[in-house]
């Protein structure tokens, strides 16, 4: 396991790297970026894959099922949703106007 | 077999870099694409090395629960249209938190198993803390007898805590966003309710995080937390959603990184915590972007502002389509501030033919958009951008509003309350003070409206009584098609 005031420094950390991504992002990004983060917590998958890996009665497997299977629909949910909005952002162009659908 | 933890580490840094570089990318328009590729790699990577974890069990189960879960959310996330974005974020993000209590339920659930054997009833003092479990722990290397460190319960129970609100209170956002809870559920002493439910979860939630873990006290725990978020979320409504949304988001976020730290995974501390940092800092904007404190969107109640609301003198002056377009085709400068209306009339796509016609003429159109436009933040310029609006056409607040008094023509449709300039002049208007598109500063102003009701919080617009705004009356969409209509006939 990791050791307590070393985990601090992380959170720490990574709360400043996070702070300092979002905090100069023009307005149009916003929902593909918040669509994005929701995307990047999906890593959630992989500690319920971790807690139904070593689930050990039939309760404990039924919801680390659940976990897992909720996690999976978060990041790939996430993913497929955030790519199709970030795919329509395209700079004006001579040809401009011929979006994508 | 020495290397494989340290490979599946490896994997996990990389994750956490990518993650990192990702959604840094996707903070310029330009590179956004290729940050969400990044951290999908990042993910699929993070995923993979997790099936090589030693001592894992039931693979089968959890192949099957991926493929289930990752082939429903592809589905559903390919089908959903741009204007149902927004609740399909937010049931995401209701997943990803209803995953972090799972987890947390599993190892709390575990850990009153594992008590149970290393400390069989009848043995009196059975803290966490007896030297003897961590002596236990050494000798038998097998994960599931570990039992829980303090720090590690405690922070475990909050991420289950926080986890579970999250997941109640986005699939509540998600059903009113979908139109299925159109009611807003309001009743007296709600608020003392709310506190109770939360101090009762928050109260029980600290006996499990000192050790008196039981299934059942496990199992009242989830139903409070759960409840809490039900009930927190059950009295916003719909113009809040983006705030509501956007904060359940940094909550996901935190109860992964609480969650990761019990599973001693690095990767989720880390996406977990630039999640809940970056998302709070959004709902911070979006916050202020409307004027009002998070507390005040989460327990406040929109209209309940006092005093007497100024009355507004006039009357609205109707104009009709071939007038409106005339006006516009010989507009130097013209700028369309499109609102929720004009998604709810699905008339984006019309409002860009229009925007075309008018640039062929030779007029300086742009896009203006409020910080809150739609049901996200952002969500307008995802809608126009899928009709394919370029983006540089599209400014933000804080650019366009110097240019309104140079602006010829300002083209309403669809918004309200983001261009009522009563939220700049009149102190009792419960809109007072947010910062609103000053569109009442172009020489015109033409208004596609429904009808002359009142917008969505049931505030009157001055801006539809003054002298230099002309009322068009019609649904969105058809107002749009006359207007293109009227200009390819001043055209031909």
């Amino acid at each position: 396991m990791i050791d307590g005031f070393l985990a601090l420094y992380i959170f720490m950390l990574a709360a400043f790297t996070g702070y300092e991504i979002i905090a100069r992002v023009p307005v149009i990004l916003h929902t593909p970026l918040m669509s994005g983060s929701n995307f990047v917590h999906g890593i959630v998958l992989v500690g319920a894959m971790i807690a139904l890996g070593h689930a050990q009665t039939r309760f404990e497997i039924v919801i680390g099922f659940i976990g897992v299977l909720l996690g999976a629909g978060n990041a790939a949910g996430g993913y497929v949703v955030t790519e199709r909005m970030l795919e329509m952002f395209k700079p004006s162009k001579p040809d401009a106007g011929k979006g994508a659908h | 077999m020495s290397w494989l933890p340290i490979v599946i580490k490896a994997c996990y840094f990389l994750a956490a870099l990518l993650f990192i570089l990702g959604l840094k990318r996707m903070s310029s328009p330009r590179t956004a694409r290729g940050g969400i590729v990044w951290a999908g790699y990042g993910m699929l990577l993070a995923v993979l090395a997790t099936f090589f974890l030693p001592d894992m069990q039931n693979r089968g189960l959890i192949i099957a629960a991926v493929l289930i879960g990752v082939s429903a959310a592809w589905w559903s996330g390919k089908r959903v249209a741009m204007t149902a974005m927004p609740q399909m974020v937010a049931l995401y993000n209701g997943m990803g938190g209803g995953a972090a209590a799972a987890i947390g339920a599993v190892e709390l659930i575990g850990y009153v198993r594992t008590l149970a054997i290393l400390h069989p009833p009848g043995i009196p003092d059975t803290s966490p803390l007896r030297p003897e479990s961590w002596a236990i722990n050494a000798l038998t290397p097998m994960p599931a007898m570990v039992a829980l460190s303090p720090v590690e319960l405690a922070l475990g129970v909050l991420g289950a805590l926080i986890g579970a609100v999250s997941f109640s209170g986005s699939l509540i956002a998600f059903a009113k966003l979908q139109g299925w809870l159109d009611k807003r559920f309001v009743f007296p002493g709600q608020r003392a309710v709310n506190l109770l439910l939360l101090a009762a979860a928050v109260l029980i939630g600290i006996l499990l995080a000192c050790g008196h873990a039981s299934l059942p006290l496990i199992a009242v725990f989830f139903v409070l937390a759960l409840l809490f978020g039900l009930m927190m979320t059950l009295p916003i409504g719909g113009a809040d959603m983006p705030v509501v949304i956007s904060l359940y988001n940094a909550f996901t976020g935190l109860a992964v990184a609480f969650e990761g730290f019990v599973l001693g995974n690095e990767a989720m501390i880390i996406a977990g915590m630039v999640v809940g940092a970056a998302g709070t800092l959004l709902t911070q904007l979006m916050a202020k972007a409307m004027n009002r404190s998070i507390g005040n969107v989460l327990f406040g109640s929109f209209g309940a502002a006092g005093g007497e609301a100024q009355a507004i003198e006039g009357a609205q002056k109707p104009i009709d389509a071939a007038d409106a377009a005339v006006m516009m085709a010989y507009a130097e400068r013209v700028v369309i501030v499109p609102g929720y209306g004009l998604a709810v009339a699905q008339a984006q796509h019309k409002v860009w033919e229009f925007a075309q016609l008018l640039l062929k003429r030779g007029v300086k159109v742009k896009f203006a958009i409020h910080p809150v436009a739609g049901r996200m933040p952002g969500h307008m310029n995802v809608l126009l951008a899928e009709a394919g609006v370029p983006y540089d056409l599209i400014a933000d607040m804080d650019d366009i509003n110097p240019e309104f008094p140079a602006t010829d023509v300002a083209l309403v449709i669809g918004a309200n309350d983001v261009v009522n300039p009563l939220a700049k002049t009149d102190p009792a208007s419960p809109i007072y003070g947010m910062p609103i598109l000053d569109v009442s500063a172009a020489k015109h102003v033409i208004v596609i409206k429904r009808g002359k009701g009142t917008g969505f919080a049931g505030i009157e617009n001055a801006l539809f009584y003054a002298d230099n705004t002309r009322m068009l009356y019609g649904d969105g969409q058809a107002a749009m098609g006359e207007l293109v209509t009227e200009l390819k006939a001043i055209d031909a």
